[in-house]
């Protein structure tokens, strides 16, 4: 059992979400930065679909009813185990009534606990995680929330993974498209022209983003049509919107370019202020 | 049909069909198929997206592309029969009146007219559940409210822009309510939870 005892600014319970549903109109939510996700969930011996808290902006204190093994990834954070300061991207043992610490990331956005065993919170149209544009899924975590831990079956192998450090002005690969007949000939040239500022306004739906306007060539309205994550959708107002996690299954936006399924988890860890640059692959 | 294909990214294929009806068509072949690979199927108005996880794109890209390149005529039994589901509706909504003013209609002639209307649902999204009904009797097509309710109840029956919906839980909502429902369109814990799918026909019967 982990007791929660400071969730910080917003933290979820997230696993690979509800894959297979869109057509109802159920958003496929699951972990933002599934690349860290996975890998803490692979540090701690668990399959990659076993549910982990999801951290944004860090600041939790957890409280583990009994020994276990964890591991801490993503946006890179202080992090202590009973006062001690200890690494991320390794297991590290917390023993019974231990309290996991987890500070302020120096860079990135969202920082992931995984658990040997994993979480076992109720599962809805199977899966754990917290949709938080559908409201499916579990509660977001507030303080005394309890979540109860699954065992671990599989082994530990690795002592410490090395990651790359997140760049300060990433470079966001995409593909053009299926959309971009409604932009003007140069707004694939001016999406990659300058980079463009996370704005304050993302969230796990989407990374709002401030900087050049695409302009449209055709106007009215785009029939309603299914997305997927990473898709970068322009709204009237020019400015693009990279979909995340919990993006809306279909949009009535001319969709310019989708960006690389490899990029995507760096989109996801990019702050607000944080500048990205778009490359056309 | 017109069938045009471009990719969305790169595990997904958006299929430009051009027209509701084709798009169902797609939707319930590509279903039938069971092609290995393929994680979602979306249609909406105009279109189907196929999201593919695992498979080989380029593989399914070309199975869809010999699929819509058939000439599919009318009536053509593609072994695909929308169910029908009939919908038990008191007209007692609170934008009855409204709406009746909206369109010159008594309240009497909105009611006959919305429950005589041949609903087929057209595509799902805003919300879990929420169903785009397409087929609402044109007179009854007025905009949406100025300001949105910051809570509707589950199982209102609303239209809105050309389209009526059954809420399928509370939630916010800019839709002008005619009455509501006690058949549940939206379970978690039936498996489809939707009993709305794209291409199920819709009958609206007054309680």
């Amino acid at each position: 059992m982990i007791e929660v005892v400071e969730p910080g600014p917003y933290a979820t319970v997230q696993d690979l979400g509800r894959p297979g549903y869109a057509h109802l109109g159920v958003p496929r939510s699951g972990a933002a930065d599934l690349r860290s996700a996975a890998l803490g969930n692979r540090l701690v011996g668990n399959p990659e679909s076993a549910a982990l808290v999801e951290l944004t902006f860090g600041g939790a204190v957890l409280r583990f009813s009994r020994g276990v093994w964890i591991a801490v990834t993503g946006a890179c954070c202080p992090v202590e185990v009973q006062g001690r300061e200890v690494g991320m991207s390794g297991p590290v043992w917390v023993p019974a009534n231990g309290e996991l610490r987890v500070g302020m990331p120096s860079t990135g956005l969202r920082t992931y606990v995984a658990v040997r065993g994993g979480i076992e919170a109720e599962r809805v149209l199977g899966s754990c995680s917290t949709d938080s544009l559908s409201g499916l899924g579990p509660r977001p975590l507030r303080r005394g929330t309890k979540l109860p831990l699954g065992k671990g079956c599989g082994t530990l192998s690795v002592d410490l993974a090395p990651v790359a450090p997140l760049q300060s002005q990433p470079v966001i690969g995409v593909l053009r498209g299926p959309r971009d007949d409604w932009f003007v000939p140069n707004a694939l040239h001016d999406l990659c022209a300058e980079p463009y500022e996370v704005s304050s306004d993302s969230n796990r739906v989407g990374a709002r983003l401030v900087g050049r306007r695409l302009a449209r060539s055709r106007q009215g309205e785009l029939p309603s049509e299914g997305m997927v994550a990473g898709a970068i959708q322009v709204p009237p107002n020019g400015q693009p919107i990279v979909f995340l996690a919990d993006h809306p299954p279909t949009g009535g936006y001319p969709v310019i370019g989708v960006v690389r399924s490899s990029d995507l988890p760096t989109v996801a860890q990019c702050r607000p202020g944080t500048r990205i640059r778009f490359r056309l692959t | 049909m017109t069938g045009i294909l471009r990719r969305m990214g790169e595990h997904a294929l958006l299929i430009e069909t051009g027209a509701l009806a084709e798009s169902h068509r797609l939707d319930a072949e590509l279903r039938r198929l069971g092609i290995k690979g393929v994680e979602e199927i979306v249609p909406g108005p105009e279109s189907v997206l196929v999201v593919v996880s695992g498979g080989d794109l380029e593989v399914i890209w070309e199975q869809v592309e010999l699929m819509v390149g058939e000439k599919g005529t009318p009536g053509q039994a593609t072994g695909w029969e929308p169910a029908e589901v009939v919908v038990e509706v008191e007209y007692d909504g609170a934008d009855l009146t409204a709406v009746a003013e909206l369109t010159g209609l008594g309240v009497d002639e909105v009611i006959a007219r919305h429950s005589g209307s041949s609903f087929v649902v057209g595509w799902l999204g805003f919300a879990p559940g929420f169903a785009y009904l397409v087929g609402l009797d044109p007179v009854l097509a007025v905009p949406r409210l100025e300001v949105p309710r910051t809570s509707v109840p589950a199982g209102s029956v609303a239209i809105a822009g050309g389209y009526s919906a059954i809420y399928p839980a509370a939630s916010p909502g800019g839709w002008r309510l005619l009455g509501r429902t006690t058949t549940r369109v939206w379970d978690v814990e039936a498996d489809p939870p939707s009993l709305l799918q794209p291409g199920t026909r819709v009958r609206m019967v007054p309680a």
